[in-house]
């Protein structure tokens, strides 16, 4: 595929690893290692079929993680065996308390994020800079990860790829942005995952996917999650539409 | 008319016209002749005043000196009227600023080990708003710039100083096991140092808005 895009969605390997803990329903002090890493390099993988760039950080911790799985399965050290080089104790020990700071920090931000913020939720006279805190759109709360869940559930669901010899113009995103547009002009609103044909091809999907992204990006529509965790898309309000010059890159938003 | 009579209506002009929260320090010094006690009292019936008759804008204390600011349960219409978005912070944002918060001062190293991530272009956003600055050079080698917070940090985050940024260990519940524990210490340590810096940070700026004032209201959190 000719398509490189770069995400700066995801806020880094440890969010990652917190968001996976979190949906596997885990004790972080006990994490169950080789589960974790199995699902981790899952996501590694996704990320690659979307052709996203995976810097050296989530490399670096699946490099993390499999030392630590590699470590939890050697039996355990004799006592005094003479080797005093050996570290003994929880090889998992200092991921954890990395994975305990950051989402200390992360709990930190989101409590000072609800603070009344200046230009946003107060305003003073002299205060007329608009873009203080960065003047930015009304999108709710969507991780990255919710949307690569639900891609992954989709991508699962397809027919594997057999048929290599379909050629890869057949899906552009600019095609499928007429799609999506089309579809939704009519009704405004859909699911997310209704955009998915359930028979379609793994690069149909992705194509759909970054096209969603794209339009995303270029604030022609917008994504929101409901509580039950479905995303749906919506047309935005027309009224809003004189800021769409702005392009944001950013998707997720602290909630 | 006694004293906080006659400057209670002088102050609210004063608060009114200044673009920047303006401490007791300054007020005072701007009131000669006027004690520091009369412009605190007068300056403490105002706010409640304010508070008591429900009025649109409120008085606070933000970045050691008091503003009118407008409540918050207006701001959908003050947006619609300053034609502002319901402006936010990228969670990458808000995240380093948090970090930075709490732990200053810090080099972007060090703030990149807790994130896990490439931290530069954030850390440039945050300077480009002013919401950080660099305080100091790290003595190790390549002496590396060190970040702190800025007064309009916590003007935009309606803090009077450092020390209203709630304890990390009390913000959630995050649970603590005993042989985690040491982390939550450790990192309470860190807290005091903050409280005891930000004195030094805050002094740089004008005014200075020493101290002294915890007898106005508490936290709004």
């Amino acid at each position: 595929m000719a398509y490189k895009v770069k995400l700066d969605l995801f806020e880094g390997p440890l969010d990652l690893l917190l968001h996976l803990i979190k949906k596997s329903e885990v004790d972080i002090y006990d994490i169950p290692i080789a589960t974790i890493t199995e699902q981790y390099l899952e996501y590694l993988d996704i990320l690659k079929t979307l052709n996203l760039d995976i810097v050296g950080e989530y490399l670096l911790m699946a490099a993390t993680l499999i030392h630590i799985k590699s470590k939890t399965l050697l039996p355990a050290p004799e006592e005094s065996g003479g080797d005093d080089d050996e570290e003994v104790g929880d090889p998992r020990e200092e991921l954890v308390k990395r994975l305990l700071e950051y989402q200390r920090y992360k709990d930190a931000s989101k409590h000072m994020y609800n603070r009344n913020l200046l230009g946003r939720d107060v305003f003073t006279v002299g205060h007329v800079d608009k873009d203080e805190l960065g003047k930015e759109d009304e999108f709710k709360s969507l991780s990255i990860f919710s949307l690569i869940d639900t891609l992954q559930t989709v991508l699962k669901k397809a027919p594997a790829d057999t048929l290599i010899s379909i050629p890869h113009e057949r899906f552009s995103i600019v095609d499928k942005i007429d799609h999506i547009m089309q579809l939704l002009s009519g009704t405004r609103s859909a699911t997310f995952i209704s955009f998915f044909h359930p028979a379609a091809p793994r690069v149909e999907i992705v194509v759909t996917f970054l096209a969603i992204l794209e339009l995303a990006k270029m604030r022609m529509i917008r994504l929101y999650e409901t509580d039950d965790g479905t995303i749906r898309v919506y047309l935005p309000d027309l009224s809003e539409e004189d800021e769409a010059g702005v392009i944001s890159d950013e998707v997720a938003r602290v909630e | 008319m006694n004293a906080e009579e006659r400057l209670k209506p002088l102050i609210e002009a004063m608060i009114f016209a200044s673009d920047r929260p303006i401490g007791i320090d300054r007020l005072s010094n701007l009131l000669e002749g006027e004690k520091r006690e009369d412009v605190r009292a007068a300056l403490n019936h105002l706010q409640e005043e304010y508070d008591r008759q429900g009025r649109g804008i409120y008085i606070e204390e933000v970045a050691g000196g008091y503003q009118m600011r407008t409540r918050p349960e207006y701001a959908p219409w003050l947006r619609r009227l300053l034609k502002v978005g319901s402006s936010k912070m990228s969670r990458a944002s808000m995240e380093t600023l948090a970090i930075i918060a709490y732990k200053q001062p810090l080099t972007r190293f060090e703030i990149e080990k807790v994130r896990g991530v490439d931290s530069s272009g954030v850390l440039r956003t945050l300077l480009e708003k002013n919401m950080v600055k660099v305080v100091g050079r790290k003595d190790v080698p390549g002496r590396p710039a060190v970040y702190g917070t800025t007064k309009d940090f916590l003007e935009a985050f309606e803090l009077r100083d450092l020390s209203c940024l709630p304890k990390l260990s009390e913000i959630r519940g995050v649970r603590e096991k005993d042989g985690i524990g040491e982390v939550a210490e450790g990192d309470s340590q860190s807290w005091h140092n903050i409280e005891a810096q930000s004195g030094g940070v805050d002094s740089a700026g004008e005014g200075g808005g020493k101290r002294g004032s915890a007898d106005t209201t508490g936290d709004q959190g």
